[in-house]
C-alpha cells in the first residue's frame, strides 16, 4: 500500500515520467546496438556517441557551437525586427495587405534548402547569406502570427480608442500589440527552432565552422559517432533556446500565458 | 417672438436637451443588399434623465448607441448632444460595453485610467487618485493592483463602469452592460448603478432587452420595434426613488412590466 502510494507521487512529479521514458529508450537503444552488433556507421550506440564528444576538444566544440548559435541569433533578431513592422503594416492597410500578402506566401513557398546555394553565390561566403537564409525560414510564422494577433483585438477596445479620438499609433502600441503578445510568443517559439535549422542549412552549403559544417564533415569521413554527437548538441541548443523564449514570456508577460501556466 | 421671450424668462430650463434625435435613420450596405437598421427615430432626452431603450435583438439598439458615440455617421437625420450635432466622438460621452473588455495585461487601476493614458499619453497623480476614488465607489477598494483575470464577471463590469466614469462624461451610454451576468449579480449591479447615478446624476442611455431591468432602473422606457428599428412607445416610469429590492416586487412595477410585455408580445425573442 505504502509503496504504491510513493510510486504514485513519483509519477506525479512533473519531470519524472518523460525523464524515465527517455532513459528507457536510451537503454533499449544501447542494448539493441550491442546485442545485434550494429555497425556504428548505421546506428552508433549511446556510449559510442558519448565517445564521439571526446574526439575533438572542448574549445573546438565551443567554436562550432558559437558559430551556429551566432548566425541563428542574428538571423532571428533581424527577422523579428523585419516581421513585426510588416505585420503592423499588413493590418493597418488593406491595400498593402492585398499587395504584399501573396508575395509573402510565395517567399514562404520557396524551399529554403534550395535557395541556400544561390544565396551563397549571390551574397558571398561570409555571414550575410547565412543570416538571410535564417531570416527567410523564420519570418513567415512571425508575420502571420503577429498579424493574426493584431486582428484578434476585441472590437470594443478599438471603438473605445476611436471614441477617445486617440492618435492612431497608440491604438497599435497600447491595444493591438499587447493583445498580440500571446500570438507573437507562439511564433517566437516556433521561429527560434527554425532559426537553428536555417543556420545549419546555410552551413551545409558553405562554411568552415559550425555544428552543421561539423556534421557534414564527420559524415563524409564516416565518423558517425561524431556526427551524432553534433546532432545531440543541436537538439540541446534548440531546446535551450526554446526554453529561453518561454522564460522571457513568463517573466515579462505572465498575463499572456494560459491560466495553468502561471 | 414668444419663444425667444420664454428663453429669456426661464433661462436654463429651456437649455437644449442632453440628446435629441431628429428623423434618425441608418441603412447599412451589405453584401446581400441594403439593410435598414433604424428608421425615423425622433426623441429627446433631458439632462440627468435615466432612459432605458428596450427592444428585441436586432432592433438597431447598438446602432443607435454607436451613432450617439459618434462612431457611425447616420444615413439620414441626425443626433445632437446639448444642441450640437454629433459628427465625431465627444469627450463628454462615455461608453460601457456589453462585455467589460478590459486590458488583460493592465491592473484594475491601470484599466480605469486607460482612457486618459490612451488619449493624452500620460497619467497624472490626480488621475490615479480619481481612479481609486471611483473604484471605491463601485465597491472595488483594495482590488486596484489585481489583474482583470482575477476578478469575477460582475467585478470586471464594475471596472468597466469606473473606466467610463473616469473621464467624467455628462452622458453615459450603456450597451446591455449586465446581460452577461447571472440573474442575482445582474440585479445587484442595477441597484449599484442607481446608487452611483443618484449620488452623481448623469444622462444615462441604458440599452437592454430585459423588461424588468428597464422598469427598475429608468425614468423613462423607450420601446423599439424590430428591424427597421423605430421608437414605438415612450413610457415614463413614475416609481419613486430611491428604488430598492422591494421595488422589484411592487404592484406598480408589475403593472409597467405587464404593459411592456404586452407591447413586445409578438416578439418572442424578447425576454423579461
Amino acid at each position: 500500500m505504502r509503496q504504491s502510494r510513493s510510486f504514485r507521487s513519483l509519477v506525479d512529479m512533473p519531470f519524472f515520467l518523460p525523464a524515465a521514458t527517455f532513459a528507457l529508450v536510451v537503454i533499449l537503444w544501447q542494448l539493441v546496438a550491442d546485442v545485434f552488433a550494429i555497425p556504428s556507421f548505421i546506428l552508433p550506440s549511446p556510449t559510442r556517441i558519448l565517445g564521439g564528444f571526446g574526439q575533438i576538444d572542448l574549445a573546438r566544440w565551443l567554436e562550432h557551437v558559437w558559430a551556429t548559435l551566432r548566425i541563428a541569433l542574428i538571423g532571428y533578431l533581424l527577422s523579428i525586427a523585419i516581421s513585426l513592422p510588416i505585420a503592423i503594416m499588413l493590418v493597418r492597410s488593406k491595400l498593402l495587405s492585398r499587395a504584399f500578402y501573396p508575395i509573402l506566401v510565395v517567399i514562404q513557398s520557396v524551399p529554403v534548402v534550395a535557395v541556400a546555394p544561390i544565396m551563397i553565390v549571390v551574397l558571398g561566403s561570409e555571414d550575410a547569406p547565412r543570416i538571410v537564409i535564417t531570416c527567410l525560414i523564420t519570418f513567415f510564422p512571425l508575420v502571420v502570427s503577429t498579424a493574426t494577433g493584431l486582428m484578434a483585438t476585441p472590437e470594443e477596445l478599438i471603438e473605445l480608442s476611436k471614441s477617445l479620438r486617440a492618435p492612431a499609433w497608440r491604438e497599435v502600441t497600447q491595444i493591438r500589440l499587447p493583445y498580440a503578445v500571446p500570438y507573437i510568443f507562439s511564433a517566437l517559439k516556433i521561429s527560434i527552432t527554425l532559426a537553428v535549422i536555417g543556420a545549419v542549412v546555410a552551413e551545409f552549403v558553405a562554411a568552415e565552422k559550425g555544428i552543421g559544417y561539423f556534421i557534414q564533415f564527420s559524415t563524409s569521413f564516416f565518423k558517425l559517432p561524431e556526427a551524432w554527437a553534433g546532432l545531440v548538441i543541436l537538439v540541446i541548443m534548440s531546446l535551450v533556446l526554446f526554453q529561453a523564449v518561454a522564460v522571457v514570456q513568463r517573466v515579462l508577460f505572465p498575463w499572456s500565458l494560459p491560466n495553468e501556466g502561471r | 417672438m414668444n419663444a425667444k421671450m420664454k428663453i429669456a424668462a426661464v433661462g436654463p430650463a429651456i437649455a437644449p436637451p442632453a440628446l435629441s434625435f431628429k428623423g434618425l435613420g441608418q441603412i447599412y450596405q451589405t453584401g446581400s443588399g441594403p439593410l435598414e437598421a433604424l428608421r425615423g427615430v425622433d426623441f429627446s432626452v433631458d439632462r440627468h434623465q435615466f432612459v432605458a431603450v428596450l427592444g428585441p435583438s436586432g432592433c438597431g439598439k447598438s446602432t443607435l448607441l454607436r451613432l450617439i458615440a459618434g462612431l457611425l455617421k447616420p444615413t439620414s437625420g441626425g443626433v445632437e448632444a446639448f444642441g450640437h450635432p454629433i459628427t465625431e466622438p465627444r469627450d463628454d460621452i462615455g461608453i460601457v460595453f456589453q462585455k467589460p473588455t478590459l486590458l488583460p495585461w493592465a491592473s484594475v487601476e491601470d484599466n480605469v485610467v486607460f482612457p486618459v493614458k490612451h488619449k493624452i499619453g500620460r497619467v497624472s497623480r490626480e488621475d490615479r487618485e480619481r481612479a481609486r476614488e471611483l473604484l471605491a465607489k463601485v465597491g472595488l477598494a483594495g482590488f486596484e493592483k489585481r489583474l482583470p483575470a482575477e476578478l469575477s464577471g460582475g467585478m470586471q463590469q464594475r471596472v468597466g463602469i469606473a473606466r467610463a466614469l473616469h473621464m467624467n462624461p455628462d452622458i453615459l451610454l450603456m450597451d446591455e452592460p449586465f446581460s452577461a451576468l447571472d440573474a442575482l449579480t445582474r440585479e445587484e449591479m442595477g441597484f449599484e448603478l442607481l446608487r452611483i447615478w443618484e449620488a452623481q446624476p448623469k444622462t444615462v442611455l441604458f440599452i437592454t432587452h430585459s423588461i424588468s431591468e428597464a422598469v427598475l432602473l429608468a425614468d423613462r422606457v423607450l420601446v423599439m420595434s424590430g428591424r427597421p428599428g423605430r421608437v414605438i412607445e415612450d413610457i415614463r416610469i413614475e416609481i419613486p426613488r430611491p428604488r430598492s429590492m422591494e421595488t422589484s416586487s411592487s404592484v406598480e412595477m408589475q403593472d409597467y412590466a405587464g404593459h411592456l410585455r404586452k407591447l413586445l408580445l409578438k416578439r418572442p425573442e424578447t425576454q423579461s
